[in-house]
C-alpha cells in the first residue's frame, strides 16, 4: 500500500476563478461564508450594543431596522446555507467515491451567483440603504407606499439571485448522489451526511421556486406597479406570509438537516460504533423533509387563520417533533456502550445535541397555538430560533469542520485550541440566547430598536450582550485554529480518526481527481470491515500510471453568473427593457458554455 | 471544565436565571389577568414541565454516557450494535403519546379562546396606525388613542383592523397577540374582508402594558398601548366624560370673556396659559389631524385627544408629563422616528413645521394636560 | 477491484443530464404551480374590470393551444429523426416545432396587445397582474425553447447532430413537452374554468 502524492494542480487567482473542481469550489464556499459570518456577526454585535440599556439610542431606529434585517438575511442565506453547501461540495463526492459533482461547471455557476447575490445585497450599506423590512419581508410593509426607498429592492433582487444559486445547487447534488455513487454503493450504504445532503437538495429544488415566485410578485408590485400585495387594490398581504413560509419552513430543515448529517457521521466515528438504527435515522430525515411542507402556518398563528387551520397546523407541527426526537435518541444510543473519544469534533456534536434539544423543546411550546400567541414575535422566539439555527445547525457545522479539517488541508487542527473554541462558543452561545427566553417572556417583542425601562428586562439584555461578545471572540479563536492548522498543523494520514466512511480511504488532502480508479463499495461503513478496507485502499491509495481525465477549467460559469445577476439588478431601473441587456449577456455566456467541450485536450 | 461538570453547571445556571431575577414585570406573559391569558398560561405551565422533564432526562442520559463510556487506553473495540427494533419503536411511540397529550388540550384551548362571546360583550374597534393605536367605542362618539379603557368582568371583543401595514395587538397580561391586517378592497357584491378578533374578560382592575408585536416600520418598538381596566361604574363615568366636552367637568372650561378676570385670580397665571394653549391649538394646524370632543377640533388623521390629561402616555411611549409633552410637540420625529406629526422646526408627514414659539408649545402642552383633569 | 475509471460510469445507468433535467423540471413544476395558485387565489379579487369573462377569448386560445400541442407532436418526430440519423426528417420536424412555437408566441402577442387595448394591464387589477405574470413567464419559457430548438436546427443543418447526440435533442424535447403541459394546465384552469 503506497500513499499517493497528489498531482500538481494549477495555482493562481485565475485558476480559482475558472475552477470547476468541487473541492476548490467547496473551499471557496467555505471561505466566503466565513466572511459573511463576520459581517452578520458584526451586525449582531451592534444590535446587542444598542440593546445594552433601555431607551438608548446608540444607533437610529432606521439603522437598527437595516441591521436586524441584514443580520437575519445574511446568517440564513449567506452563512449557514452556503457553509453547508461548502461541505456538500467538498465531502459528498468523496463520500460516494465520485470524481466530481455531476455538473462541475454548473457548480461553479452556483458559487458565483451566491457570491454576486450576497455582495449585491451588502453593497446597499454603502448608500445606507440596506434592506429594512425584516428577513421575512412581510407585505404590505414592503410595498412602495410604505417602503419607498431602494432598501427592499436590494433585498428582492439579492435574494432572487441567491435563490437561483440554491436551485441549481440542489439539482446538481441530487444528480450527483443519485447517479455518481461508486460501483456497488446502494442508497442504504451511503453515509448519513450524504443522505441528508440528498434530502436537503430535494427541499431546495422544491422550496426555492416558491420564494422565487413570491419575490417575482413583490418585484412586479415594486417595479411595475402591480397590486399583488396592495390591500387597497384587493391584494392580500397575508398571502405573502403563506408563500414565504411555504418556502420558509422547509428552509428551516435546509438549515438543520446538513448538521444532522454531520453529527450522524461524527458520533459513530468517535464512539467506534456504527450508527444505531441507520435506516430509522435515514427515514426520520426523509420524513422531516416531507412533513416540513405541511407545517408552515405555525408561523402565522397570530395572523387570524381561524381555529380549524390553527388546529391542523398545531397537530402537524407536533408530529414533526417525533422524527426529530427519534434522531436524538438514536444518537444517544449510538454513543451508549461505545468507546468515546472526546475530540473537538465530538465535543461539538455532543454539544449540538445538548443545545438543540433546548431549541426543539421550546419549539414544542410554540407549536401549541395558544401558547404561541404569547411567544410569537417575542425574544422567546428569537431564543428558540437561535437555539435551532446556531445551536443546531452551526454547532453541527463546527463539528464537521473539525472532523474533515485533516481531509481538506492534509493537516491536523490544534485540538487544544479547538477545545478552547468549543467552550467559548458554548458559553457565549448559551449566555447570549438563554436569557432571551426570559426577556421574551417578560414582554419584549422581537425587532424592537429599544425597550422601555419599565419592562425590567435590562439584566437579560445585558447578559445577552456579554454572551454575544464571548461568542464573537470564539469565532476569532476559530479562525486562529484554521490559520494555525493550515500553516503548521501536523501532517494528517488518510484516516486520522479511523473513521468508517469512504472519504477516509483516500490521501489527505485528496488528489484533484479524488481517486485513481473508482472503488467498489459493498457495505455501509466499509473501512471498518477489514476485507472491504483492503480492497478499497488498494484502489484509492494507489498511484495511477495515467491520471484520470478531469474536466477543464472554464470561464463561462462566472460570465453566466454575472449576466444572470445583471439581469436582475437591471430590473431595479424600473425600465422593462433594461433587463434584456443582461439577458443578452447571459445568453451569450450560455451559448459559449454549451459549445465548450469540457474534456477537450489542451494543446 | 469537562463536559461532565458542564451539564449540571449549566442546569444550575438555568434554574438560577429562572428564579433569581425577581422584581416587577409589567408586561409579563406569565402573569395572567384575564380568562384568555389564564387559558394560555395553564397550557404553558403544563408544557413547560413536560419539556423540562424531557430535557433533564436527555441531559441526564448524556451525562451518564459521557461519564461511563469513555475511550481509555487499551479499551477493546465496543460491541458493534446496529440497532434494536423494540427500543426504536418505544422511543417513537413515547414522544408520539407526549405530543398527543400536548396537542389535545391545545386544540381545545384554540377553539375555546376563539369562540364568539355573549351578546353582552363590549365591542371596541382597534385600528393600528404607524405608530399608534386608535380605539373606537360603540356608537362612534367615543374615540381615543393609545389608552384603551375597558371594564373588568365584562366580556370584551376587540375588532382588529389596520389603517396602513400589519400590526399586532399584544397586552400580555390580558392574553395572546393577534394581527391587525389592513382591510382589502373587495369587488362589488363580494363579502367584505373579515377582520381579526380578540376575546377576553378582564379579571382584575389595573393598568396593563402592551405594545405592537409585528414589525411595522422604524418606530415599531415605540408603539405602546396601555389598557386601563376599571370597574363598570368607573368605566361608565369615563365614557360619559368622553362624550361631554373638552374639560370633562363643565366648570373647568374658561370662557373667552373671563380670561382677563381669571388671569388676575389666584392661580390665574396657569389658567391664562391654558387658555393661550387652547387658542394656539385651535388656531394652528393641530386641528387638521386631531379632534377634541366638545370643541371644533375634529381632525381624524391623528389621535383623538379628548381627556388627554388623563392619558397614561404621550404618543404611546413617553410617560404623560408636561415636560414629555413639550418634548413631543417640539420634536416628534426625534421621539418617534417616522411619526407623521410636524414639530416646531421639523416637517412631519405632509405637514410643514409648526413654527410655534417655546411659550406657545408650553401653553399647548398645559392646555392638553388640563383636559380631563379635575 | 474497480470499474474502468472513466467519466461515463453512472449508478443508474442513465446519463446525468437526464436526471439533472428531470430534477430541474420538478423545480419548474413548483414554480408554475405557485404562479397558477396565485392566479387562482386572486381570480375573483379584482376590484375593477376588465374581468376574466369579459376579455378571455376561448375559441382563439383553443387554436393557439392546438398549435402548441401539435408542436409537441413535431418534437417527438424530430427526436425520432435524429435518433434514426435521418437528417432531413430531423431538420424538417425541428423547423416545424420552431415555427409552431413562433405561431403560439404570435397568438400570445396578439392577445396581450388586445387586452391592453381593452384596458387590462398589469397595473389595472389583480386579474391583470396575475394573468400577465403567469402567461408572461410561460411565454418566456416558450421563447427560450424556440431559441434552444433553433440552435439545434442550425446544428442539424451543419451535420453536427448525429444519432449519438440524440440526448441533447431528447432533453430539449423534455423541456418543450413540459412547457406544453404547463400550458394545458393554464388553458384549463384559467380559460376553461372561469
Amino acid at each position: 500500500m503506497s500513499v499517493a502524492t497528489p498531482a500538481p494542480h494549477p495555482t493562481g487567482v485565475w485558476s480559482w476563478i475558472t475552477t470547476v473542481d468541487h473541492k476548490r469550489i467547496g473551499i471557496m464556499y467555505f471561505v466566503t461564508s466565513i466572511f459573511f459570518l463576520f459581517v452578520g456577526g458584526l451586525e449582531a454585535l451592534i444590535i446587542r450594543a444598542q440593546l445594552w440599556k433601555p431607551e438608548q439610542a446608540l444607533i437610529s431606529a432606521e439603522t437598527y431596522s437595516q441591521l436586524f434585517t441584514m443580520h437575519g438575511t445574511t446568517m440564513v442565506f449567506m452563512v449557514v446555507m452556503p457553509m453547508a453547501v461548502a461541505f456538500f461540495n467538498y465531502i459528498v463526492p468523496l463520500q460516494i467515491g465520485a470524481r466530481d459533482v455531476a455538473f462541475p461547471r454548473l457548480n461553479a455557476l452556483s458559487y458565483w451567483l451566491y457570491l454576486l447575490g450576497s455582495l449585491y445585497m451588502n453593497v446597499s450599506w454603502l448608500w445606507g440603504m440596506a434592506p429594512n423590512a425584516g428577513w421575512t419581508g412581510y407585505a404590505n410593509l414592503t410595498s412602495t407606499q410604505f417602503s419607498p426607498g431602494q432598501n427592499v429592492n436590494f433585498w428582492v433582487i439579492g435574494l432572487s439571485i441567491l435563490g437561483i444559486s440554491s436551485i441549481l445547487g440542489g439539482v446538481n447534488f441530487i444528480t450527483t448522489i443519485v447517479n455518481l455513487r461508486a460501483p456497488g454503493m446502494k442508497l442504504m450504504h451511503m453515509p448519513l451526511f450524504t443522505w441528508m445532503t440528498l434530502v436537503t437538495s430535494f427541499i431546495l429544488v422544491t422550496a426555492m421556486p416558491v420564494i422565487a415566485v413570491a419575490l417575482v410578485l413583490l418585484a412586479f408590485d415594486r417595479f411595475f406597479a402591480a397590486t399583488f400585495f396592495v390591500p387597497t387594490a384587493g391584494g392580500d398581504p397575508v398571502f405573502w406570509q403563506h408563500l414565504f413560509w411555504i418556502f420558509g419552513h422547509p428552509e428551516v430543515y435546509v438549515l438543520i438537516l446538513p448538521s444532522f448529517g454531520v453529527i450522524s457521521d461524527v458520533i459513530p466515528a468517535f464512539s467506534r460504533k456504527p450508527l444505531f438504527g441507520y435506516p430509522v435515522v435515514v427515514y426520520a430525515g426523509v420524513l422531516i423533509g416531507f412533513i416540513g411542507w405541511g407545517v408552515w402556518s405555525h408561523h402565522m398563528f397570530a395572523s387570524g387563520l381561524g381555529p380549524i387551520a390553527d388546529s391542523f397546523f398545531l397537530a402537524s407541527t407536533m408530529i414533526i417533533a417525533i422524527p426529530t426526537g427519534v434522531k436524538i435518541f438514536n444518537w444517544l444510543a449510538t454513543m451508549w456502550g461505545g468507546s468515546l473519544r472526546l475530540t473537538t469534533a465530538m465535543l461539538f456534536a455532543v454539544g449540538m445535541i445538548a443545545v438543540f434539544t433546548v431549541g426543539g423543546l421550546s419549539g414544542i411550546m410554540h407549536a401549541s397555538a395558544p401558547v404561541d400567541l404569547q411567544q410569537h414575535d417575542t425574544y422567546f422566539v428569537v431564543a428558540h430560533l437561535h437555539y435551532v439555527i446556531v445551536g443546531g445547525a452551526m454547532m453541527g457545522l463546527f463539528s464537521g469542520f473539525y472532523y474533515w479539517f485533516p481531509k481538506v488541508t492534509g493537516r491536523m487542527a490544534d485540538e487544544g485550541l479547538g477545545k478552547i473554541h468549543f467552550w467559548l462558543a458554548m458559553i457565549g452561545f448559551n449566555l447570549t440566547f438563554f436569557p432571551m427566553h426570559m426577556s421574551g417572556m417578560y414582554g419584549m417583542p422581537r425587532r424592537t430598536w429599544t425597550y422601555a425601562a419599565a419592562l425590567n428586562v435590562d439584566i437579560y439584555n445585558q447578559l445577552s450582550t456579554v454572551g454575544g461578545v464571548i461568542f464573537g471572540v470564539s469565532a476569532l479563536v476559530w479562525v486562529w485554529v484554521m490559520l494555525k492548522g493550515v500553516r503548521s498543523g501536523a501532517p494528517a494520514s488518510p484516516n486520522p480518526w479511523e473513521a468508517p466512511t469512504l472519504e477516509w480511504s483516500i490521501p489527505s488532502p485528496p488528489a484533484h481527481y479524488n481517486c485513481p480508479a473508482l472503488p467498489r463499495v459493498r457495505h455501509r461503513d466499509p473501512l471498518w470491515r477489514e476485507e472491504d478496507r483492503a480492497a478499497i485502499e488498494a484502489v484509492t491509495l494507489s498511484v495511477p500510471e495515467v491520471e484520470p481525465e478531469m474536466p477543464n477549467s472554464s470561464f463561462w460559469p462566472i460570465v453566466v453568473a454575472a449576466g444572470t445577476s445583471a439581469t436582475w439588478m437591471l430590473v431595479m431601473t424600473g425600465r422593462w427593457w433594461a433587463p434584456l441587456i443582461g439577458l443578452a449577456f447571459t445568453a451569450f455566456g450560455v451559448f459559449a458554455w454549451a459549445f465548450e467541450d469540457p474534456f477537450r485536450k489542451k494543446s | 471544565m469537562t463536559l461532565r461538570t458542564a451539564l449540571p453547571a449549566f442546569t444550575l445556571l438555568l434554574a438560577l436565571l429562572l428564579v433569581a431575577c425577581g422584581g416587577e414585570y409589567p408586561q409579563s406573559s406569565i402573569d395572567p389577568k384575564s380568562d384568555f391569558a389564564h387559558s394560555i398560561h395553564t397550557l404553558y405551565v403544563a408544557i413547560f414541565w413536560i419539556t423540562l422533564v424531557i430535557l433533564v432526562l436527555v441531559w441526564g442520559v448524556m451525562a451518564y454516557i459521557l461519564a461511563k463510556f469513555r475511550d481509555r487506553p487499551g479499551s477493546p473495540r465496543p460491541r458493534q450494535i446496529h440497532g434494536h427494533l423494540g427500543m426504536e419503536v418505544l422511543w417513537t411511540i413515547l414522544p408520539a403519546l407526549i405530543v398527543i397529550g400536548i396537542a389535545v388540550p391545545s386544540v381545545q384551548t384554540v377553539f375555546r379562546t376563539q369562540r364568539t362571546p355573549a351578546v353582552s360583550a363590549l365591542t371596541v374597534d382597534v385600528i393600528g396606525h404607524q405608530f399608534w393605536w386608535e380605539f373606537r367605542y360603540p356608537g362612534g362618539r367615543v374615540v381615543t388613542a393609545n389608552d384603551l379603557h375597558l371594564p373588568v368582568g365584562r366580556p370584551i371583543a376587540l375588532r382588529l383592523q389596520s389603517a396602513d401595514v400589519i400590526h399586532s395587538f399584544w397586552v400580555p397580561m390580558l392574553g395572546g397577540k393577534r394581527d391587525l391586517v389592513p382591510e382589502r378592497a373587495r369587488p362589488e357584491g363580494a363579502r367584505p374582508d373579515h377582520a381579526n378578533w380578540l376575546y377576553f374578560t378582564i379579571q382584575e382592575a389595573g393598568v396593563y402594558r402592551g405594545q405592537c408585536a409585528e414589525f411595522c416600520g422604524s418606530s415599531h418598538s415605540l408603539m405602546g398601548v396601555r389598557v386601563v381596566a376599571e370597574s363598570g361604574a368607573e368605566f361608565a363615568a369615563w365614557l360619559a366624560d368622553m362624550q361631554r366636552s373638552e374639560g370633562s367637568a363643565a366648570d373647568s372650561v374658561v370662557a373667552d370673556s373671563a380670561l382677563v378676570a381669571v388671569a388676575g385670580a389666584p392661580g390665574g397665571a396657569a389658567a391664562a396659559r391654558i387658555e393661550l394653549g387652547r387658542r394656539t391649538f385651535h388656531a394652528a394646524s393641530c386641528v387638521a389631524c386631531h379632534a377634541i370632543q366638545g370643541t371644533t377640533a375634529a381632525g381624524r388623521v391623528g389621535p383623538n385627544l379628548t381627556l388627554f390629561g388623563r392619558r397614561q402616555t404621550v404618543a404611546g411611549w413617553l410617560e404623560n408629563t408636561p415636560d414629555n409633552l413639550v418634548k413631543w410637540i417640539t420634536l416628534p420625529g426625534s421621539v418617534k422616528p417616522g411619526a407623521k406629526m410636524p414639530g416646531v422646526a421639523e416637517a412631519g408627514g405632509n405637514f410643514p413645521p409648526t413654527n410655534l414659539s417655546e411659550e406657545q408649545v408650553r401653553a399647548v402642552a398645559e392646555y392638553l394636560w388640563s383636559l380631563g383633569k379635575p | 477491484m474497480s470499474d474502468a475509471g472513466d467519466h461515463h460510469y453512472t449508478s443508474t445507468g442513465l446519463p446525468s443530464w437526464k436526471i439533472g433535467f428531470w430534477t430541474f423540471i420538478a423545480s419548474e413544476c413548483l414554480f408554475f404551480g405557485t404562479l397558477i395558485s396565485t392566479y387562482m387565489v386572486y381570480r375573483t379579487s379584482s376590484v375593477q374590470g376588465p374581468f376574466p369573462h369579459e376579455v378571455l377569448n376561448i375559441p382563439l386560445t383553443s387554436i393557439s393551444t392546438f398549435v402548441l400541442l401539435m408542436s409537441s407532436l413535431a418534437m417527438v418526430l424530430a427526436l425520432d429523426g435524429v435518433t434514426r440519423g435521418n437528417r432531413k426528417l430531423a431538420m424538417g420536424w425541428l423547423a416545424a416545432v420552431v415555427v409552431l412555437g413562433l405561431v403560439f408566441l404570435g397568438f400570445q402577442a396578439y392577445e396581450f396587445t388586445h387586452f391592453v387595448h381593452e384596458g387590462l394591464t398589469i397595473q389595472r387589477n389583480l386579474f391583470g397582474s396575475s394573468f400577465f405574470v403567469l402567461t408572461g413567464f410561460h411565454g418566456v419559457h416558450v421563447s427560450v425553447g424556440v431559441i434552444w430548438l433553433t440552435t439545434l436546427l442550425i446544428l442539424s443543418a451543419r451535420g453536427k447532430l448525429p444519432p449519438e447526440k440524440a440526448l441533447s435533442v431528447e432533453i430539449a424535447g423534455l423541456y418543450w413537452h413540459f412547457v406544453d403541459i404547463v400550458w394545458i394546465a393554464i388553458f384549463t384552469l384559467i380559460y376553461l374554468i372561469q
